[in-house]
């Protein structure tokens, strides 16, 4: 991931002229005042104590588009070539900056609140309420231990990944064919699988999982009244629209492996499980990490199956966190304590998440010497 | 009578069985993994076309052992006799079905000329934003995609209700370009970086600009990698739900949204459930069938280094 390609090197001669430098400086300064003077109006009319006509804060959007749009001009106007090339990243970098790193301040104030939209009260700011309530709160503690079994529930998904990537890459007949059949269901949307197999296939009385079920001698199939049950049905409802997004990676893996390394093997009498096991499982190993990372990062943002299925039942068994907070705003449209949890969220995810990566790094590297 | 003097050797004999079973069972595996990632899709599709004396019998085979019916695509106007004629539930559908299209296609295309002239950019030149070096923005730009979308959920759905956003197309097609541009940065990185920088240098000294450059040259040869992102961030973005539901009440709803609310109200009502979830999801799988070669070329880069 952090490799560098080759850089670029130019040498331009540029003749900014004092001319230039003023403009440039008039813009950036320029239209920071203008973006200032609007927010403050803004503000002011918030806390009533100016009237304007409208209410919303549309103005200031346009503000900081204008204000964006000139600090790109200026850079150029500035920097003549060097500045061109930061143009090439400075829109994404504002973008993302206006629509991650600003709602994610505001989340932590409103985190900090009591704010239940439908009330006409508005905004309450409660201090560390909203943290003690989320201690207390069992359905929360559930949601993040069900979290903790679905993410578990990827060592599986891995091993079938893996299973059918091996006999993708074999001598096959009708390879597209299978192929493009085994990617199908990470075409569909959740919303369409959960109402197709969640509600319509596993319907009781005449879905034909359960008539499956009934003839392979369950006498009573029901799929979501025991907790166990039903979280090991959502688990393989999302496994099974995932799977392909693994094999097609580990596939790629295993097609860019060199075949000598395998010809090798055979020569020297390996058998084909020690090959496997000896070869190709440990040249798989960085592809595996980054498959089964990115297929973490998508479990984590599980929810739609299970809003649309079970939407928490039985008893909270299968919620996630993701749909636990979103029925949490539904129920009670408590935005504050929502927001609380959310944020919680995010800190143990980068948390896991940084301590898996730094766990990886050291048991890779004894065997890869960089 | 003669003696057979020639006999194969006995482990070749169990080799050849060997490969035999060993065929079966791959073929098994292949057959059995075919029928489990199709039949929800055959399942749809013909329940669409069943009544309800089919669906409790459950019949399988259409023309076999139940006629086909157009009852549930005749409950979404969109059965031959109904096609012609005046149909809410058709404009209600063809709304959210332009909806989904239309912030799917934005979402995308905003996603893909951001991403790649950020990708570009990263790969080429060396940037210093304070404290931050390229390996710091590419880690900025690709950190994004660990934050979980209920973190931004609630605070957006605030913010947009102040900057009269909400259920609108284009708050929706800002907040998705923001979930999908990680995934095209690091595609298109991947992508910048197997072009060789020989090619750009000769276009410099031939006169043109690094932006001339860019444009002229680059992106011609990384349009392959643009369709991969662009097709996988489309996939992305139609199905997505999560946001859609929260942010959007009537005008700019998407379709998924409008699936999981029939869910909801109607009850069972099998045929035209099933007709409405097949439409949702045809688009895709036609997508998945004619462009299965830049889909996985896609996913699949960043894979193999």
């Amino acid at each position: 991931m952090s490799s560098q390609g080759d850089l670029l090197h130019v040498v331009t001669l540029d003749r900014i002229t004092p001319r230039r430098v003023m403009l440039g400086k008039v813009l950036i300064w320029g239209s920071t005042l203008l973006m200032g003077i609007v927010f403050l109006v803004l503000g002011l009319a918030e806390y009533d104590v100016i009237s304007l006509e409208t209410t919303n804060w549309r103005a200031g959007l346009y503000a900081y588009l204008v204000w964006a749009t000139c600090i790109c001009v200026a850079q150029v106007v500035l920097r003549g070539e060097q500045g061109k090339r930061t143009l090439f990243v400075l829109p994404a970098t504002l973008f993302v900056v206006a629509m991650v790193i600003f709602p994610l301040l505001f989340a932590v104030t409103i985190a900090l609140s009591d704010w239940n939209l439908s009330s006409p009260d508005g905004r309450q700011f409660n201090g560390l309420d909203n943290f003690r309530q989320m201690w207390a709160d069992p359905f929360y503690w559930n949601a993040l231990k069900n979290m903790v079994w679905y993410t578990l529930a990827i060592a599986v998904e891995y091993a079938i990944a893996f299973g059918l990537a091996l006999i993708l890459a074999s001598e096959i007949r009708a390879r597209k064919f299978f192929r493009v059949a085994f990617l199908m269901p990470l075409m569909l949307s959740p919303v369409a699988v959960s109402w197709m197999v969640g509600k319509s296939m596993l319907e009781i009385r005449f879905g034909p999982l359960a008539r499956l079920a009934r003839w392979l001698g369950w006498d009573n199939p029901s799929f979501f009244s025991s907790p166990e049950m039903a979280r090991f049905i959502i688990m393989v409802m999302d496994a099974w629209t995932f799977i392909p997004f693994m094999m097609i990676m580990i596939l790629a893996g295993l097609q860019a492996i060199p075949r000598e390394v395998q010809e090798a093997a055979r020569v020297d009498g390996a058998s084909p499980w020690r090959n496997f096991w000896e070869v190709t499982f440990p040249l798989m190993l960085p592809v595996s990490i980054t498959a089964i990372l990115i297929r973490i990062i998508f479990k984590l943002k599980l929810a739609d199956i299970i809003i649309n299925v079970t939407s928490g039942g039985p008893g909270g068994a299968t919620d996630s966190v993701t749909s636990f907070i979103f029925r949490e705003y539904r129920d009670r449209s408590n935005v504050g304590y929502g927001t609380l949890l959310a944020m919680v969220y995010l800190v143990l995810i980068v948390v896991a998440i940084t301590v898996f990566m730094k766990l990886v790094d050291r048991w890779m590297n004894p065997r890869y010497l960089k | 009578m003669s003696e057979q003097i020639f006999h194969d050797h006995s482990s070749d004999l169990a080799y050849r069985a060997g490969w035999l079973s060993r065929r079966v069972v791959i073929y098994g595996i292949l057959i059995l993994w075919t029928a489990i990632c199709l039949f929800p899709i055959y399942w749809t599709l013909t329940t669409s076309f069943k009544l309800a004396p089919d669906v409790m019998k459950g019949n399988m085979v259409p023309w076999w052992d139940y006629t086909p019916k157009w009852r549930g695509w005749k409950s979404l106007g969109l059965s031959p006799d109904t096609i012609g004629t005046e149909s809410t539930v058709r404009a209600e559908f063809l709304k959210r079905f332009a909806n989904s299209a239309i912030t799917a296609v934005g979402a995308s295309t905003l996603a893909v000329v951001l991403g790649s002239m950020v990708a570009y950019g990263l790969s080429r030149f060396r940037y210093r934003f304070g404290f931050m070096r390229n390996p710091d923005i590419s880690f900025f730009f690709l950190s994004q995609l660990i934050l979980p979308p209920v973190v931004l959920a609630l605070p957006f759905l605030v913010l947009y209700r102040q900057l009269d956003l909400l259920d609108t197309r284009i708050g929706l097609i800002l907040l998705y370009t923001l979930t999908v541009l990680p995934i095209v940065i690091w595609i298109m990185r991947d992508q910048f970086q197997s072009i060789p920088v020989e090619l750009e240098e000769a276009a410099l000294v031939d006169g043109l600009s690094i932006w001339g450059a860019f444009i002229t040259i680059v992106i011609p040869i990384a349009l392959p990698g643009m369709v991969a992102s662009f097709i996988l961030s489309l996939v992305l973005t139609w199905n997505e739900y999560f946001f859609a539901a929260l942010l959007t009440s009537t005008d700019a709803k998407t379709l998924p949204v409008m699936v999981a609310s029939q869910t909801g109200s109607q009850g069972i009502n099998w045929w035209s459930m099933a007709a409405l979830s097949a439409s949702a999801i045809l688009p895709l799988i036609v997508i998945g069938i004619v462009l299965e070669r830049y889909i996985i070329k896609g996913m699949a880069s960043g894979a193999v280094k």
